[in-house]
């Protein structure tokens, strides 16, 4: 059997302060996967990466990068690794090109093979043309595509990327995304991602992680996950306004504004029911759409889920004291 | 790594590092070159014509030795302690940290780098006090060896400083309130001859005192002190804060959380 890109044993992280990131967690990403880890803030994703990447110090587990164990032999992991961190983490006043070419160096490249990598990866990436300009006039799009151009300049069989669209305009977020599809499809790189845009995961990548308070609470494919999805809001868009809220027998109505409607569907329900019940009420339905994507649905409801199951052990624990 | 990917690596963080220093010459190579030039006008020229000989020779050829090792001294402390510092406020020192460079090689090149501009600037005062005198060296190879075993002792100990520095300020510190002091007491400006006895004891206890007399020694012939146990400290200093600056590296102190 392959050895998987990345494999985590009993990750435990304790800070100096005495906080509990990351409480023993078990992970597996299989080669030429698109990963997400998925979490709210404070949650232990970046903590994870951080100790994947050497940024971060572990207190307890075992991480191994293509069956290397980084507690034996970090140097040769790493050269599996390339990473782009949440923040901007390049001196602003060096030349784009200088930034990337020293990134090869560090690597060990020599100069003749990095300066076509580098005009390679900044042609991909719309930086060509910025290459001898100062990384500080850049904007924040480019300057984090710069940091995916470094990242890849030594050829990483895995990218870890920690929030890499956040704050990135629309359009830019979409050219990004084919980017990192063509780069895990054409060259089978490997991409752990943590994202706090779940459109992003769902649309990406093919598996996840949830992790929440230090724990991973599901680890499975996107695609299995959204089969568990029980619940979706549909809104509908309606001709005319309505006073009242109309009753749909056996579903659960919000009204938005006065031409429209939020109706929560179980699985199993039909949505041509609702359109039978408002069409006997005479309200006529223009448009109709998904309010939120589903993975966020889900996520939402297991954060929330997690969260009340520790508040409960938190009380629990309170009144055996 | 192999030995040719090391060579690589830090042949590219020394030259990010002259880079830098040359890059911003305005604020590195420029301030002790007009600073030293007046150490040379006033102290050497004007007060140093009243002042007659010191250790048998005039004031002005006096001071160059040490005004060149003063210069060394605080440049390759400043530029390690800053460049370093600075990277790990903008956080690219995370590029090297991700990167399979060993430890080892990060701190070298830092070093490299500090005596890079260390040495630089010490050129640059040694063109400038060409203006005012005759240099004769009486032992060169002992003047360069001993330049540049202080250039790469003070940049190590740059370094220390910027891995503990949690500000800009903690930076400042060590050079204001230490070296400086040191500097200005190590027998630049005066042979510690002149001193009462006690003073002269305490003197000893300066590290910089045996730098700047041995490398006086290097151009003068004459020293206050035994020139091969000077030679000597400046090499166990060297070895001891190098390896403690590893360690501190290793273990992650101030770079990893």
């Amino acid at each position: 059997m392959a050895e998987p890109a990345l494999s985590i044993r009993g990750l435990t992280k304790v800070y100096g302060n005495g906080f509990q990131a990351l409480k023993g967690i078990d992970l597996d990403v299989a080669e030429g996967d698109f990963f997400a880890l998925l979490g709210p803030n404070g949650a232990g994703k970046s903590t994870t990466l951080g100790v994947v990447c050497s940024l971060v110090q572990k207190s307890a587990g075992k991480v191994s990068i293509f069956g290397i164990d980084v507690d034996r032999d970090f140097a040769r992991a790493k050269y599996h690794l390339g990473v782009v961190p949440q923040e901007f983490n390049f001196n602003q006043f060096e030349k784009v090109i200088d930034i990337v070419l020293a990134q090869a160096g560090y690597y060990g490249m020599p100069r003749r093979e990095a300066l076509p990598r580098a005009e390679e990866l900044l042609r991909d990436l719309g930086l060509w043309d910025k290459r001898n300009g100062s990384a500080r006039m850049l904007s924040g799009g480019m300057k984090r595509r710069l940091m995916i151009a470094r990242a890849l300049m030594h050829r990483p069989r895995i990218l870890i990327l920690d929030e890499p669209t956040a704050g990135v305009d629309i359009e830019l977020r979409r050219s990004m995304w084919e980017y990192m599809r063509r780069i895990n499809r054409d060259e089978g790189t490997t991409i752990i991602l943590t994202t706090h845009y779940l459109e992003e995961a769902e649309s990406l990548c093919r598996n996840v992680a949830i992790i929440n308070h230090g724990d991973i609470i599901r680890n499975t494919s996107v695609r299995e996950l959204l089969t568990e999805l029980d619940t979706e809001t549909f809104l509908f868009d309606l001709a005319r306004p309505v006073d009242s809220l109309p009753d749909i027998a056996g579903f659960e109505v919000n009204q938005v504004d006065s031409s429209q409607l939020a109706v929560l569907v179980h699985r199993g329900q039909r949505l041509n029911d609702i359109f039978t019940a408002l069409g006997e009420q005479g309200i006529e339905v223009v448009s109709m759409r998904n309010r939120a994507n589903r993975l966020e649905e889900m996520f939402v409801s297991m954060v929330e889920q997690g969260n009340e199951a520790l508040d409960k052990a938190a009380a629990d624990k309170e009144v055996r004291a | 790594m192999s030995p040719m990917q090391i060579a690589i690596a830090l042949w590219t963080l020394v030259l990010k590092e002259i880079k830098r220093f040359t890059r911003i010459w305005p604020q590195t190579l420029l301030p002790p070159s007009i600073t030293m030039t007046m150490y040379f006008i006033i102290f050497g020229s004007l007060i140093g014509s009243r002042i007659g000989e010191m250790d048998g020779f005039t004031y002005m050829d006096f001071i160059v030795p040490g005004l060149i090792m003063m210069s060394v001294i605080t440049n390759s402390y400043s530029n390690v302690a800053s460049s370093f510092f600075s990277n790990k406020f903008q956080r690219s020192i995370e590029e090297m940290m991700v990167s399979p460079m060993p430890n080892w090689v990060i701190l070298s090149g830092f070093v490299l780098g500090g005596m890079a501009r260390g040495l630089g600037v010490g050129v640059i005062v040694t063109i400038v006090s060409l203006f005012f005198t005759r240099i004769s060296v009486a032992h060169p190879m002992l003047t360069i060896g001993v330049v540049v075993l202080t250039a790469a002792l003070f940049s190590i100990g740059g370094f220390i400083n910027a891995l503990l520095a949690n500000k800009f300020d903690d930076i400042s510190i060590v050079p204001t309130f230490i070296l400086t002091p040191l500097t200005y007491l190590g027998g630049v400006f005066y042979s510690i001859s002149l001193l009462p006895g006690f003073w002269q004891g305490v003197s000893m206890l300066n590290p910089i005192l045996y730098m700047v007399n041995v490398f006086r020694y290097g151009f003068l012939g004459v020293s206050d002190i035994p020139v091969g146990w000077a030679l000597a400290a400046i090499l166990g200093f060297i070895v001891v804060l190098f390896g403690l600056a590893l360690w501190m590296l290793d273990r992650g102190k101030g770079i990893r959380s």
